[in-house]
């Protein structure tokens, strides 16, 4: 049984310039993807090159097993069997919900595609809107309808385009919760693209981050921010600071906050500088604690507290503490270390947060 | 459709649009290079006696057609947009019902009503028994008259910009300035004005473009300009090279204003801070002052469009026995003919153009697509001059050639014929579809197309199903603004039109060159009725961009 999406070493440019370049990853039937990476990184040609509409400068795409591009060969989006929600939602202003629902469905006739088209409708919470037009929907229900009326020909995969840019920011890991049911209901295949990580961690099986047109690491929400591969992923996933060190004879890393132990991510040899990754929730609060620390900043964010401590040797670290632990600035508080997967990376010139 | 967008090779369409922009640039380029020939004779002569009329008459006749446009056009877009008076939503659209009527049908009218034999002359004698000589009287017939009578038709391009630049500013400057203790008056000289005053530039340019254009009026009333010196040189002193190289000056001017108009309108881009509309707080106006804008704006309806309307009607129904017979019919069909064809031949190279530039919009074809859509300042006369020189040095080379190997002749193809009247209704028109079709194809955006094509659906399909519902309306629209602007076109179809071929407006021209001033109301009134139709398509337009300000 082939995957339902296997992207092989693939590369798209404009012109001369590479825009991505040596890009891996599949995914298995009814998983859920999502490439992740800051503006500009590559991720939306990438998927417009999954959905036909740019072509291949290097590498292969299949769909099920079917080769879809190579370069100089690409399958036009019409025949390829994908479904593509975008950033604008793109429903047709002249059509009605369910009209642009049954856009694509047009294997299926009378009764039948009325019976599909409601079944999607009532599935996203929309049943008795078939008449309406979508000016008349809000932002969330349109960004439904867009999205059952690219399922609702049951593609190979359905692909997302910041499908959820144009909502309230409150709105946007709710809905993309609420999407991911709908998908798992209809054991839909789909791959997203997104900048904002919550929306990657809330929606997706599986994340791809992307950085200057390489894809960096393929894997889960926690391994990504628990053992980030490089520092691109370090930096760009979850908050935290690096913290310098030294490798000693016996295999610890030595570092202003005290010997760390561990199972290392990456191979260190005895004697390197490094630098350790720390994260907000390393780095544990505890009264009883005789390592005390300067409080420089602190920021509430409701249930916590993100302190920021001064070390002894000027430099800061992050610290995420139960905000009835309400400490002054200037004040020192008691805190240890708790790091399962102590991660490093060689020593940088500059290197902050 | 090519499947990825962003290959911007060469392709058949490309070509295509490059070639319809080069054959559609020919009169102008031909009427170019007569700025460059050398003067011969008989514009030496010309030099000598009447160009200095020519430059001044239309000179004075611009400065006049400015101080009315500016005077009627920025008070009622004032009074309208930012005043509350009993009528005000009324005038609101019907102040531009005067764009319905061509110069010189207004001019015929007024002619009719003010001249000595006219009824209002005719009263005045009664009345006070005075007889002939014994008084004074305004005589319409002059410069004075045709500034007026331009005016009078014009003022609706200054005040819908300047109506549209009031409205869009009313929300970030106004309200400071009426908290800062300013009444309707201040707020209008001190911060309004001042503000709006790139969009009426705009709006006076685009008038002052028609007035040089325009060849009825001044040719009835007896004003020698540019126009009508082109038509007199040509056929009056048959030298079709010194009738180009007065169009040739003629188009420098209108290139002037092209250049004020394009960059008042970028300007005027810049004074719209913001895109937010809410419903207007307009200054209410106490009994005095609402009847002093009840009497500007009704002034403005009643003699721009009522009277001259009326006067239209009244003739008619007094002369339809006449008239009413078979040659009105066949002028009718011969207009429908006209502007029909012209305004579906538009339709389908602004379709052929647009879709190119959505396709394949590399620089060349963005720029030839902009050079096919110059055509609408210039002047129909400068257009003829410039489409009759190389049609007739076609059709003679070619019937040269045929009698010199043939042994035939193969007469008049292009000139002189319905050919040559359509390509310059095409040169002077296409702008008007053009822009039409790219305002609607603008707003299907690109992810529309892409939606459908990811739903398994073809370049047809996608035409069929998403384009043309989309673009209905503005291809609709595109047809009657053009099939109406060639209704009423005057000297380009005066100059080509094949011989004895007669249209509404060359047929009106006719009759009031012979003073039967009644008998041409038939053929005005028509032109009239239908030219009301885009004026009411403007006038919704703009009622509903309001609801959907205040919704």
């Amino acid at each position: 049984m082939p995957q339902q999406l296997e992207v092989i070493n693939a590369g798209v440019s404009y012109g001369a310039q590479p825009v991505v370049r040596g890009v891996s990853f599949e995914l298995a039937r009814g998983e859920i993807g999502c490439l992740l990476g800051p503006s500009g990184c590559g991720k939306t040609s990438l998927l417009r090159a999954i959905a036909g509409f740019e072509p291949l400068s290097e590498g292969e795409i299949l769909l099920h097993g079917r080769s879809v591009s190579r370069p100089g060969s690409t399958l036009a989006p019409e025949k390829r069997r994908v479904g593509m929600v975008f950033q604008d939602f793109a429903l047709y202003p002249h059509l009605t919900v369910a009209q642009n629902v049954a856009f694509g469905l047009r294997g299926l006739k009378g009764r039948l595609q009325k019976k599909r088209v409601d079944e999607l409708l009532e599935l996203v919470d929309l049943g008795g809107r078939q008449k309406d037009y979508p000016h008349q929907l809000s932002g969330g229900q349109q960004q439904r309808v867009a999205l059952i009326r690219a399922m609702a020909p049951r593609p190979d995969i359905l692909l997302l385009d910041e499908p959820f840019s144009g909502l309230d920011i409150e709105l946007r890991e709710q809905v993309a919760r609420q999407v991911r049911t709908i998908l798992k209901q209809e054991e839909a295949t789909a791959l997203l693209v997104t900048h904002d990580q919550l929306e990657a961690f809330a929606l997706a099986d599986v994340i791809g981050v992307l950085g200057e047109g390489r894809l960096r690491q393929w894997d889960s929400g926690y391994d990504l921010y628990h053992k980030p591969g490089d520092r691109f992923v370090a930096d760009f996933i979850g908050q935290g600071v690096m913290v310098p060190g030294r490798v000693t004879a016996d295999g610890c890393v030595e570092t202003a906050i005290g010997c760390l132990r561990g199972l290392f991510m990456q191979e260190v040899e005895a004697g390197q500088r490094v630098e350790l990754l720390l994260r907000p929730d390393d780095v544990i609060h505890d009264d009883s604690s005789s390592f005390r620390l300067e409080v420089v900043d602190k920021v509430f964010q409701g249930a916590e507290y993100l302190y920021t401590l001064r070390l002894h040797d000027g430099s800061d670290i992050l610290c995420l503490v139960q905000s009835h632990h309400d400490h002054a600035i200037g004040e020192a508080i008691g805190v240890r270390l708790q790091v399962e997967h102590p991660v490093t990376f060689p020593l940088q010139s500059s290197g902050n947060n | 459709m090519t499947g990825v967008p962003g290959s911007s090779r060469f392709s058949p369409w490309s070509g295509g649009v490059l070639l319809v922009a080069l054959l559609l640039s020919i009169p102008v380029l031909v009427v170019v290079g007569y700025l460059f020939e050398p003067a011969g004779e008989v514009w030496r002569h010309l030099a000598q006696t009447v160009l200095k009329d020519y430059v001044l008459n239309s000179l004075l006749l611009m400065v006049g057609v400015a101080i009315g446009v500016l005077a009627l056009g920025v008070s009622t877009a004032w009074l309208t947009s930012m005043c509350q008076f009993p009528g005000r939503a009324l005038f609101e659209w019907a102040l531009l019902l005067p764009m319905a009527i061509p110069a010189y049908i207004i001019a015929y009218t007024y002619t009719g009503l003010f001249d000595f034999a006219g009824p209002v002359q005719s009263a005045l004698r009664s009345w006070t028994g005075w007889g002939y000589g014994d008084y004074w009287f305004p005589e319409i017939r002059s410069l004075g008259g045709a500034a007026l009578m331009l005016s009078l038709v014009l003022y609706p391009y200054v005040y819908l910009l300047a109506r549209a630049a009031f409205l869009s500013q009313s929300i970030c400057v106004l309200d400071v300035s009426r908290t800062l203790g300013n009444g309707p008056w201040r707020s209008f000289f001190s911060v309004a004005l001042p503000m709006a005053r790139p969009a009426i530039v705009a709006g006076l340019s685009l008038a002052l473009m028609e007035t040089l254009a325009d060849y009825g009026t001044v040719q009835y009333f007896g004003v020698s300009t540019f126009t009508t010196g082109i038509f007199r040189t040509w056929f009056g002193l048959n030298n079709a090279a010194a009738a180009a190289q007065l169009a040739a000056i003629l188009l420098l001017a209108v290139f002037a204003l092209i250049v004020l108009e394009r960059g008042s309108r970028r300007q005027a881009r810049y004074h719209h801070t913001t895109q937010r509309h809410q419903a207007l707080n307009r200054f209410q106006l106490d009994w005095r002052q609402a009847g002093l804008a009840l009497l500007i704006c009704c002034g403005a309806l009643l003699f721009g469009f009522l009277l001259p309307a009326g006067q239209l009607l009244w003739w008619a129904l007094t002369t339809a026995e006449e008239n009413l017979d078979a040659r009105f019919l066949s002028l009718i069909g011969h207009s429908l003919l006209l502007a029909g064809g012209a305004s579906l031949l538009a339709l389908l190279l602004a379709l052929f153009l647009g879709y190119g530039k959505r396709l394949h919009g590399s620089w060349p074809v963005t720029l030839a697509v902009r050079a096919a859509g110059m055509g609408y300042a210039i002047p129909g006369t400068v257009i003829a001059v410039g489409v009759m020189i190389p049609f007739a040095a076609f059709d003679n080379a070619l019937d040269q050639w045929v009698r010199d190997h043939l042994g035939w002749s193969s007469g008049l193809l292009l000139s002189g014929t319905l050919v040559a009247l359509l390509f310059a209704y095409l040169v002077r028109f296409l702008a008007v579809s053009l822009q039409t079709v790219e305002a609607g194809l603008g707003k299907i955006r690109p992810t529309l197309d892409e939606v459908a094509r990811s739903l398994g659906t073809g370049s047809g399909e996608i035409v069929r199903r998403v384009h043309i519902p989309l673009l209905k309306g503005s291809l609709m629209t595109a047809l009657l603004l053009v099939f109406v602007d060639v209704l009423k076109e005057l000297p380009a179809t005066l100059i080509l039109r094949p011989f004895n071929y007669n249209t509404l407006a060359v047929r009106a021209y006719e009759l009031a060159s012979d003073e039967r001033l009644a008998d041409a109301s038939y053929a005005s009134l028509a032109i009239v009725m239908v030219g009301i139709l885009p004026v009411i398509l403007l006038s919704r337009s703009i009622t509903r961009s309001r609801h959907a300000a205040t919704a």
